[in-house]
């Protein structure tokens, strides 16, 4: 017995010891300052979309609950942290924390609904949630400013950094944030309890059978998960200072889960790696037509689910072992 | 009195409009629990077909929607044989990204070759206009709608319930794998009712065009609607598909119509709330 707990105890070590290759990849998150200083704003988008990649991934890769909804914490986190802006104080560090929160509790509370579906089930009610959030912002015009957006709200500084026109502080701001967040997950998915959610993907009849409460287990993830997409909406609303209705539109939904399959779910660096080549792409090639770019997406979702099941970089870690 | 009765009739109209698109994949889906979320592009293809048929080649408006049928159920035969019977064994998610990523595709390539632009065909003098029954005036087309999808639905309920094919596909939506041992060929009954079912929403897509309108986006926005009356009918059931089909239709009209600052909230409180009492749909069994 002590001999199989210590072997665990080795097991998650080397599951949590940083890798050169990881940190050489935050490393050179730092580049675009010296590189690419014009592109800075855009840098900030891809940190927020890949914070919210993230949170998506606890759920679909490693709890493996689907959802077609998911903006809609992306956009309570978006106004939750632009109503208190406008109306109380414009600190952002607390507003993080209050949309976190908020995004959380909200997320607790739906879970005890969405967990005990499967298949089409849960991905119409999941799809059905986001769509009504969505209709309830776009009517409540006297408190989101309706199809208009959000008006009126002023974030001027972080911790005594003024945002600049050269999206400086937003990147700071952003990739900072992203990376606590990371950690924060990180250290979700190698303890016993994200062992459990990924057991509960792989098979979810076997779990309980084990003595794992599985429904609470999933609340929790979907709890953690909305969170931290609340704390990316929040963190678009800072650095944009502005809340539009498309935050919490079924696209932002659809966007992000193509983000996520596209850099491999399952994967911590997935979302973050998903991201980066998903808006990239979009900001030189949307330019041209839009049209064009779904055309693209369209394509390279159906070869991705065709022949790369994991994602690019599951396809990339599978070619580095064939190497070796 | 006019509005009220006006406001139901066109909200079945719609309704049946709404079944023509769906019911395709609420049996495919029963028989194969294949997500295909493309199924609108089917009815997409069947519009354009019409709209092509009928203004570039100068068909009359039946034979053109003939045509669509017979094109929509080509490609999703074409489809299924060559894609989607690759990914039958795969995760949901799998199988909504590949056809969530066939939509984009379509969407795409329909805004290339017929431009963004609302599509329009000339449908026959006698078509246009309205009748008036018992004082209150319907418009002819509608009735029309109603009519084909009347009769659609009851060939469709003939096929499934009196023919040997119709047992078929009845035993594999049942139980997919009872039905393969008792040699019944399930992929052949599938493959065929892939292709009616993909002919229909072409037809639903030719009879579209005059009613609410067809432009590239078409395969996205009625898939909400398809997806929650496949879902709330219940999977595999034609019965279910109608009713379904039918309240949703009068319900958004009338909820449009009625409270419209309420906008498209109502459906969508009312399908999770049908979904939370009852997983598997009003007339589904599982």
């Amino acid at each position: 017995m002590a001999n199989a707990s210590s072997t665990a105890a080795r097991y998650f070590e080397g599951q949590v010891r940083w890798r050169p290759l990881e940190i050489v990849f935050w490393l050179a998150a730092l580049l675009p300052f010296v590189v690419t200083p014009a592109y800075l704003s855009l840098a900030s988008q891809v940190a927020i979309t890949a914070l919210f990649a993230l949170s998506l991934d606890l759920l679909v890769g490693y709890a493996g609950l689907v959802s077609l909804g998911h903006a809609a914490f992306f956009g309570l986190g978006a106004y939750s942290a632009g109503l208190l802006a406008k109306h109380f104080w414009n600190e952002p560090l607390s507003g993080l924390i209050v949309a976190a929160a908020l995004a959380g509790i909200v997320g607790y509370l739906l879970s005890h609904i969405i967990v005990r579906f499967r298949h089409l089930t849960l991905i119409m009610l999941t799809l059905g949630i986001g769509l009504l959030l969505h209709e309830v912002a776009n009517s409540a015009t006297w408190l989101t400013g309706g199809a208009d957006g959000l008006q009126g709200v002023k974030v001027t500084s972080v911790l005594g950094f003024r945002f600049d026109l050269y999206g400086r502080t937003a990147y700071s701001y952003s990739l900072a944030t992203l990376f606590v967040c990371f950690l924060v997950a990180r250290r979700i998915v190698h303890s016993p309890f994200g062992l459990a959610l990924r057991g509960i993907r792989e098979n979810a009849l076997r779990m309980p059978a084990l003595g794992a409460p599985n429904q609470a287990h999933l609340r929790k993830a979907y709890a953690l998960s909305a969170a931290m997409a609340g704390v990316a909406g929040a963190l678009l609303t800072h650095t944009t200072s502005t809340v539009s209705l498309e935050v919490l539109s079924f696209g932002r939904s659809a966007d992000v889960l193509v983000i996520l399959i596209l850099g491999g779910a399952g994967r911590l660096y997935g979302g973050i790696l998903g991201a980066i080549i998903y808006m990239v792409a979009r900001d030189q090639f949307s330019g041209i037509n839009p049209q064009y770019w779904y055309f693209w997406i369209g394509l390279l979702l159906v070869a991705v689910v065709m022949f790369l099941p994991n994602g690019i970089l599951g396809g990339l870690s599978a070619l580095y072992k064939k190497s070796e | 009195m006019q509005s009220l009765v006006g406001v139901l009739f066109d909200g079945f109209a719609y309704g049946m409009l709404l079944f023509l698109l769906s019911v395709g994949l609420s049996v495919t889906l029963g028989m194969m629990n294949f997500v295909n979320l493309a199924h609108c592009s089917f009815a997409m293809v069947g519009g354009y077909a019409t709209v092509s048929f009928m203004n570039r080649l100068g068909w009359p408006f039946f034979a053109a929607l003939a045509a669509a049928f017979v094109v929509a159920a080509a490609v999703a035969v074409v489809l299924e044989r060559t894609l989607y019977r690759r990914l039958y064994r795969a995760s949901d998610l799998d199988q909504c990204l590949f056809t969530i990523g066939i939509v984009f595709i379509s969407v795409a390539a329909f805004a290339f070759f017929y431009t963004t632009e609302l599509q329009s065909a000339r449908v026959p003098e006698y078509l246009r206009g309205a009748v008036q029954i018992m004082g209150i005036n319907f418009a002819a087309y509608r009735i029309f709608l109603v009519a084909v999808s009347l009769a659609m639905a009851v060939l469709l309920i003939f096929l499934l319930e009196r023919t040997q094919f119709g047992a078929t596909v009845r035993a594999a939506v049942d139980n997919q794998r009872m039905a393969r041992g008792l040699g019944i060929d399930v992929d052949r009954a599938f493959m065929i009712t892939f292709a009616l079912g993909g002919g229909l929403a072409g037809l639903g897509g030719g009879l579209a065009v005059e009613f609410v309108g067809l432009e590239p986006t078409f395969a996205l926005t009625y898939l909400v609607y398809v997806l929650i009356v496949v879902a709330v009918g219940g999977l595999g059931s034609i019965g279910g598909s109608f009713v379904a089909a039918a309240v949703l239709g009068i319900s958004d009209m009338a909820g449009k119509y009625f409270f419209p600052w309420l906008g498209a909230f109502l459906i969508y409180l009312v399908m999770v709330a049908l979904l939370m009492w009852r997983p598997a749909g009003l007339f589904g069994k599982r």
